[in-house]
C-alpha cells in the first residue's frame, strides 16, 4: 500500500499507484454476466491520461468541478482519475435520480464539465428544465451511432496526444462535492477535501487491508461515499481490483461472487436480506439428514469463532457456504441503513462476516465499524482510529446525539454558511443520529434526532425533498414526517415517512382526495414515497415567516395521537 | 418496431408468467409493485426478462421511479 502521509492529494496518490502496480489488474468491467473490460493500471492510465489532457486543453482549470452521472462502469473511474489529475473538483452525482434533480444539482454545484451515459443525457436534454444550463462541456460515454447529443461530446473521442500536467493540491483543497440531499428545497453538497479521503484511506485500511490479489465487488454506485472510498480509491491505494457489475440483480450478483472469487463487498440490507432468503431456502431443501449435518457443523463454527472471526477455518467447515460465494470472500460491509442484528448473525453463523459500520456522507464516509474481535451483530462497532466520537446531552440510558471530530469530516456545505455553522459547532460534527457506548467501546445506535430516514437500500429520504411532489392536493396544508421522529422508538428499524395532512374545515376527506394523494404519491421513485398518511384537525404553528414549525407540530401530533392508531396506509 | 400497446401486453404477460399472478389481475396504471406483491430487487429480475423478449438492453435504473406498466412499456418503446 502506498504511505497515505506522504501524499498531498488523490491524484498524486491515485497517479503513483498506476505507476507502482503497472501489471496489476486494477479493473474488471461487467454487465450482467458478460464481462466489458478488463484493465490493468497500466491500460488505466493510457485511457485516462489522454482524457486528461483533452481536459486541461478544454480549459479545464484547477479548482474547476466537473459532475459524473453514471452507472458503475471502468470510465466512471478514468474519468475521476483524469479530473484528479488536472487538479479538478470531482461532483459524483446519484444517476438515479430525475433528470430535473440532475440539473438542479448540476446548477448548484456549478460544474463546468459533466461525463454522463447516453441514455440519462438524453433524459436530461428532454427535460423542459434544460434551458439554462452552465456547462460548459459535456461528455456522453456509450452513445449509439448517429445519436443527437444536444451539444455534447463523445467521451470516446474527447482525448488528446501528449503529456498532460500533473497538477498538485494541497490537502486542505477541496476534493468533491457529495449531495448528501436537498434535491427538492436546499441542497447539502459536502465539501470534503483531500485530506478527509486520504485519513479516510489509512484509517480504514488499517483495519481491513487491501492488497494485489484482492478483488471488490462493486455494486453500490460509485457515487455513494462508501463505495467511491471501499471501491476505487482504497483498492486502487493498495494495488487490488475492483470488479464493477452495473447491475443489482441478485442473479448476477451471485455469479460474479463466484466468478471473480470475491475478497470484500458493500452491500446494503436489501441486498444482504435477498442473500440470506436465498440461501435459506437452500438450506431448508436439504434432505433431513444432510441438514442435520450441516446444523451440526454450524454449531461447530459458532463455538470456533466465538471470540474472533476466523474465516479460513469457517471454509473448511462450511465449503458448500463458502463457494456460493466464490471461496476467497473475507468479510462484507454494511452500514448506513438498519440492519437486522439476526441477518448479520445468520452470516457470521456461517462463518461469513458482515462488518457492520456507521457514518455519513458529512464525516468523510465512515465513523464506526465493526472490528469482528469479537463479532457484534448488535451495534455499529468503535470508531475508527482518528475518529472521536462523544454523546452529547445524554439521557437517563446515555443515550444523546452522536457527535464527531475528525479529520475527516468535511470542510463545509457548499454556498451555506448557516447550515454549515449548525452543522459543525466547534470542530464538531452534530450527526442527528441518537446513541450510546457500551462498556467495550461499541457504539449502539436509538433512532435519529433529525427529522429523515434511511431506507433498505440505503437512500437517505428527507421530507423537505419530496413535500413539493403533493404540491396543490385539495387540503388546507400538509407536512411530511418521518414517522419515528414524531413517535421516536429507540430504534433505527420501522422507518417510514408519513404526510400529515391538515383539512379544510367542515371538508371530508374524500375517495377524490386520498386518491389524488395516492397517486401523486405513486409518481414518486419508490424509496421516496410515503408509507401513510395522518390526519390532524388543527392548523399548523407557523413561524411570524409562515414557515411550518416541525418540531413543535411533531410534539402535537405524539401528544394527541399514537402511531398504531394514527397513521393510515397508502 | 411494436406499437407501444403491443409492448405493454407483451410486458403484462411476462410478469403474469413470471410472478404466477393471473393475467385478469393486471392492469396497465395499478401499482404493480402492490399488484405483484414484490419489492424492488424483484422487480429487477422482472427487467431481465423484459430485455430477453424485446432484446434490448434496459439498465437497472430504467425501473426508477418507474410503478406501473404503462410507464415502463414506454421506457421500453424509447430503447427499441
Amino acid at each position: 500500500m502506498l504511505d497515505l502521509d506522504s501524499y498531498s492529494s488523490l491524484g498524486a496518490a491515485l497517479r503513483d499507484a498506476l505507476d507502482r502496480w503497472p501489471n496489476e489488474t486494477c479493473l474488471i468491467e461487467c454487465d450482467r454476466d458478460k464481462e466489458k473490460t478488463r484493465l490493468t493500471y497500466s491500460d488505466f492510465k493510457e485511457l485516462a491520461l489522454p482524457l486528461s489532457r483533452a481536459l486541461q486543453d478544454a480549459e479545464f482549470n484547477a479548482g474547476d468541478r466537473a459532475a459524473i452521472i453514471m452507472t458503475n462502469q471502468s470510465k466512471w473511474l478514468i474519468s475521476a482519475f483524469a479530473i484528479f489529475y488536472s487538479g479538478g473538483v470531482l461532483v459524483p452525482l446519484d444517476y438515479k435520480l430525475s433528470a430535473t434533480e440532475h440539473l438542479q444539482l448540476l446548477a448548484h454545484s456549478k460544474a463546468k464539465v459533466l461525463v454522463v451515459e447516453y441514455y440519462l443525457w438524453r433524459a436530461i436534454s428532454q427535460s423542459p428544465e434544460f434551458t439554462n444550463h452552465k456547462l460548459q462541456r459535456v461528455l456522453v460515454t456509450e452513445a449509439p451511432l448517429g445519436a443527437e447529443l444536444a451539444g455534447a461530446l463523445r467521451w470516446e473521442d474527447f482525448r488528446r496526444k501528449g503529456d498532460p500536467l500533473f497538477v498538485p493540491r494541497e490537502r486542505q483543497d477541496t476534493a468533491c462535492i457529495v449531495y448528501s440531499s436537498g434535491t427538492g428545497g436546499r441542497p447539502k453538497g459536502c465539501v470534503l477535501t483531500h485530506e478527509n479521503y486520504l485519513e479516510q484511506c489509512k484509517a480504514l485500511t488499517s483495519l481491513y487491508p487491501f492488497w494485489a490479489g484482492v478483488r471488490y465487488l462493486s455494486i453500490l454506485p460509485t457515487n455513494h461515499a462508501i463505495d467511491f472510498m471501499v471501491g476505487f480509491i482504497g483498492p486502487f491505494v493498495c494495488g487490488a481490483c475492483v470488479v464493477h457489475l452495473r447491475t443489482l440483480r441478485p442473479e448476477f450478483v451471485r455469479d460474479a461472487f463466484v466468478r471473480y472469487k470475491i475478497t470484500y463487498v458493500s452491500l446494503v440490507p436489501m441486498v444482504l436480506k435477498n442473500l440470506e432468503r436465498g440461501l435459506k431456502a437452500k438450506l431448508e431443501a436439504l434432505p433431513s439428514s444432510k441438514r442435520f449435518v450441516f446444523e451440526k457443523l454450524v454449531t461447530l463454527n459458532k463455538m470456533l469463532t466465538k471470540k474472533r472471526a476466523n474465516v479460513r477455518l469457517s471454509r473448511k467447515l462450511l465449503p458448500q457456504v463458502h463457494r456460493a460465494f466464490g471461496g476467497e470472500l473475507l468479510a462484507m460491509f454494511t452500514g448506513g441503513a438498519f440492519m437486522e442484528p439476526s441477518t448479520l448473525q445468520f452470516f457470521y453463523d456461517l462463518g461469513v462476516p458482515v462488518a457492520n459500520g456507521y457514518g455519513l456522507t458529512e464525516a468523510g464516509t465512515v465513523l464506526t465499524v465493526n472490528d469482528l474481535k469479537p463479532f457484534r451483530a448488535d451495534t455499529v462497532g468503535r470508531p475508527l482510529p482518528g475518529v472521536d466520537l462523544r454523546v452529547l446531552n445524554p439521557d437517563s440510558d446515555g443515550i444523546g446525539e452522536i457527535a464527531a471530530n475528525s479529520k475527516t469530516v468535511m470542510s463545509h456545505y457548499l454556498d451555506d454558511p448557516e447550515l454549515t455553522a449548525q452543522t459543525i459547532v466547534d470542530g464538531w460534527l452534530l450527526t442527528g443520529d441518537l446513541g450510546r457506548f457500551d462498556n467495550d467501546g461499541h457504539l449502539q445506535l436509538f433512532g435519529r434526532k433529525k427529522n429523515m430516514i434511511v431506507t433498505e437500500g440505503g437512500k437517505n429520504v428527507y421530507p423537505e425533498d419530496i413535500e413539493s411532489a403533493f404540491d396543490g392536493i385539495p387540503v388546507k396544508e400538509y407536512c411530511v414526517f418521518a414517522a419515528n421522529y414524531i413517535w421516536p422508538t429507540k430504534s433505527l428499524g420501522n422507518e417510514m415517512l408519513v404526510l400529515v395532512v391538515r383539512l379544510e374545515q367542515n371538508q371530508d376527506f374524500t375517495q377524490g382526495v386520498k386518491d389524488e394523494i395516492a397517486e401523486r404519491n405513486r409518481k414518486l421513485a419508490d424509496y421516496k414515497r410515503v408509507g401513510g398518511y395522518v390526519l390532524w384537525d388543527k392548523d399548523f404553528p407557523r413561524t411570524a415567516s409562515m414557515k411550518i414549525k416541525r418540531t413543535v407540530l411533531a410534539e402535537y401530533i405524539a401528544q394527541k395521537l399514537d402511531r398504531d392508531t394514527a397513521v393510515t396506509s397508502l | 418496431m411494436p406499437r407501444s400497446e403491443q409492448t405493454l401486453d407483451e410486458i403484462m404477460n411476462l410478469a403474469s408468467a413470471h410472478f404466477k399472478v393471473p393475467r385478469e389481475k393486471l392492469t396497465p396504471d395499478e401499482d404493480f409493485f402492490k399488484t405483484l406483491r414484490i419489492d424492488s430487487l424483484q422487480a429487477l429480475d422482472l427487467l431481465t426478462k423484459l430485455e430477453n423478449h424485446f432484446h434490448v438492453e434496459l439498465p437497472d435504473y430504467e425501473l426508477q421511479g418507474v410503478s406501473d406498466f404503462r410507464t415502463l412499456a414506454g421506457r421500453i418503446q424509447s430503447r427499441l
